[in-house]
Parts: C-alpha cells; structure tokens; sequence
C-alpha cells in the first residue's frame, strides 16, 4: 500500500494488520462493464484474454498483482450483476501480522 | 490485458437476497441500474431484518425491473404508481420496511404527484430514485430531469426546459430523509439507503446512474465507465441542505460540480391515517 503523507503515518501502522482478500468471479455473469477493474483501489484486476458465452471478458487478476487484493470489497458492491466477490484470507495463508 | 485466472465460482453470497436463477438480468453492459439493485440487497442484509419484513416496490422502465430481481415480497406495478402500491403496504404493516425502488420517468414524471404528496405526507417508506436523466426503455426521450442543454430523441436540438431537482422537490415537498449520491459512491449509496429503512417517515435517496445506451450515446458520454468517470472527477460532497441552483446538474459546463451528500435528516411525525394502524 502507498506510504502515507509526512506526518499522517499511524503510530502503530507496523503492528496494523492488513487484510488479504481471495478473488472469486463468476465469468458468466460478467458485462465486461470495467467498474471493478477500473475502481479498484490496489490495481488488482485486469480483462481476461478469453471471453464468457456472450462475448464479455470479465475480470482477471493483473500480472504481478495476484496477491494484492486487500478485501476492501468495493468491487463487489460496484459491480451490477453481482459477478465478483472477495473472500478473506486467514492471517496464516498469506494475511501480513507484522 | 490478461493476467492469472481467479477463482471461478457460480454463485455470490448475496443470491439468496436475490431471485438469482434471473441473472445474468437484462440490464445493459455499464448501466448503473444493477448496482443500485446491489447496494439495496447489501443494505437489506444489514438491516438484520428477516427477508419477510422487506418489501420493494418498482414502477415502470428499466429502474422498474428492480423488484422483479430481489427475493423479497415485490411488486411491479403501473406506471407511475409504485408510490400509493407502497403506502398501502406501509399503512397496513407498519412494522416492515417498504422499499421503492424506481427511475426518475417513473417517479418524476408520471407519477410526479404522487411523489410530491408522499413527501408532504411523510410516508414511512424508503424511495430509491435511479435518476439517469432520461427514458431509457423506450429509447432515450426526454424527461422531467433532463438536464437543460442535454440531448434526447425527443430533443435533438437540446432540452430547453427547466429540469427537477429532485432533493429539492422533496425536501421542499416534506421528506424528512434526503441524499444524493452516485452508483460510483456505493457505500455511501449503500449506508443511505440502510438509514432510510431504519428512519421513520419519508426517506428519499436520489442515485445517479449512466444509462450508456440511450442518455450517454445521445450526449457523447461514452460507455458506463466513462459516465463514472465524470461522477469521479465532478462530483464534491455538499455542506448542509444545498438549494435549487446548487443542485442543478449542468453536464456541459464541466467546471461546476456535482453535489452529493446526505442533506437532510430531520424528525416529522410519519403518516399515520385515523384508525387502529397505529405505528
Ligand atoms: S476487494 Fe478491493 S482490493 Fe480486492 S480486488 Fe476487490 S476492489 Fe480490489
Ligand atoms: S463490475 Fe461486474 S460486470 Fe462489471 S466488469 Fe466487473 S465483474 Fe464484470
Ligand atoms: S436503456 Fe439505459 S437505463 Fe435501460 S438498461 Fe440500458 S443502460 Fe440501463
């Protein structure tokens, strides 16, 4: 995550847990709308390569950035047709507890 | 662009709020309308309410499909009239929460009336007002909040007339709950939208929405995403209770923005009709 402005880091932003999220997607919902490729605050998701039945090309995650979701959850509830969910993670499979 | 494949799943945590076996809907690719439908369902879970003390309402148009998609009692019913189907529901079961849901034609328009004397009415009841500036259904004409300057198939030189403003007119009408948000601000929309069904009285929610098929082709907008783009960059979160002009939505000029906030939240006695419904 971006470094934050001299003077706003969080005392205690070392010992603050972040939170890992899984991706799901369900490809034959998807309308290829772009808002939770375009919305998502870490740059998680990209198009797939292929296409579902209609034609869409739903979401993917990015090259370099498969484990970088942070289950804000925002591309769920932006997305229409309810074709995108994140799960979390457990702190064991991968959640940073520093 | 590709990348690796996520994990692929087939169904969403939310289809049991949902009439899931009608999806994909039919809604277009960009439209805004599914989100609002989304952020209704997520509110609904909040809510801690069982899905029997929900109800949702739609008019008529493509903001009218919402009920048909949601696993809650609903009712799609004439145009215009999504208003008194839902004040008949909110004075005979008090307890639930009545949901509307529909678009600016529906509620503006043809059912303008009835949307300005439940306002002044309070009814207990949560309106959802998908407002996309235009008819979208029946092929992009013109409506009651068509923005002055905007073109439609029935203004093709521009609309000339001075358009609602929605928060305005219910504000000014009675409502006792008023925000504006956009399906770009979805946790906003989503949390007003859950206060509303928590809050006694008339609670209205304007939701900003691209309609890329008709209102943003006939205006240059661009696809879905390009309208959230210009909700993105416009878009400033108003001080207290904004009026007309402050409100007034001017898509040409783009060095004014676009107000969204909670404006309002006000305690009025709710309606409540003579007789043993008591609230
Ligand atoms: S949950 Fe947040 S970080 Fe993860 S993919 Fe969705 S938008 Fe990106
Ligand atoms: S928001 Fe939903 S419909 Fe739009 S591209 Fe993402 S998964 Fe597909
Ligand atoms: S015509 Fe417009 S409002 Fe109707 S579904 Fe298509 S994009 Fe949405």
């Amino acid at each position: 995550m971006a470094e934050p402005a001299p003077g706003r880091r969080p005392m205690d932003l070392d010992r603050a847990r972040t939170t890992r999220g899984t991706v799901h997607v369900i490809p034959e919902r998807c309308k290829e709308c772009g808002f939770c490729v375009g919305y998502c605050p870490e740059d998680v998701l990209a198009f797939s390569a292929d296409s579902n039945a209609k034609g869409y090309h739903y979401p993917v995650l990015a090259s370099g950035r498969e484990d970088a979701c942070v289950h804000c959850g925002f591309c769920n509830l932006i997305c229409p047709e309810l074709a995108i969910f994140t799960t979390e993670l457990a702190d064991d499979a991968g959640g940073t507890t520093s | 662009m590709s990348g690796s494949a996520p994990i692929i799943a087939s169904t969403h945590p939310n289809d049991g709020l949902l009439r899931a076996d009608r999806f994909p809907h039919i809604l277009c690719p960009g439209c805004g309308i599914g989100t609002v439908i989304h952020c209704y369902v997520d509110a609904m879970a909040a809510s801690g309410l069982a899905l029997s003390d929900h109800a949702c309402v739609s008019g008529i148009g493509c903001s009218g499909r919402a009920a048909g998609y949601v696993n809650v009692d609903s009712y799609h019913t004439t145009h215009g009239r999504a208003l008194p189907f839902a004040l008949g529901i909110a004075v005979y079961k008090p307890g639930m929460r009545v949901t509307v849901i529909s678009g600016d034609g529906d509620l503006a328009a043809i059912g303008g009336n009835h949307l300005i004397h439940a306002a002044r009415r309070n009814v207990d009841l949560t309106v959802i007002c998908i407002n996309n500036f235009n008819y979208g259904m029946t092929g992009g004409q013109a409506g009651p909040t068509s923005p002055r300057g905007s073109v439609a198939s029935t203004a093709p030189e521009g609309v000339h007339d001075r358009p609602f403003v929605l928060p305005d007119l219910v504000r000014a009408a009675g409502a006792s709950m008023v925000s504006r948000w956009t399906v770009l601000h979805v946790r906003q929309l989503r949390d007003a939208i859950l206060r509303g069904m928590q809050k006694r009285g008339f609670c209205f929610i304007e939701a900003l929405s691209p309609c890329p098929t008709n209102f943003g082709r006939a205006n240059d907008l661009g696809d879905g995403m390009a309208e959230m783009e210009v909700y993105r960059e416009r878009c400033e979160l108003a001080d207290g209770t904004p009026g007309y002009d402050a409100l007034d939505i001017d898509l040409t000029d783009h060095t004014r923005p676009i107000l969204v906030g909670d404006f309002l939240d006000i305690e009025r006695t709710p309606y409540q009709p003579v007789g043993e419904h008591t609230a």
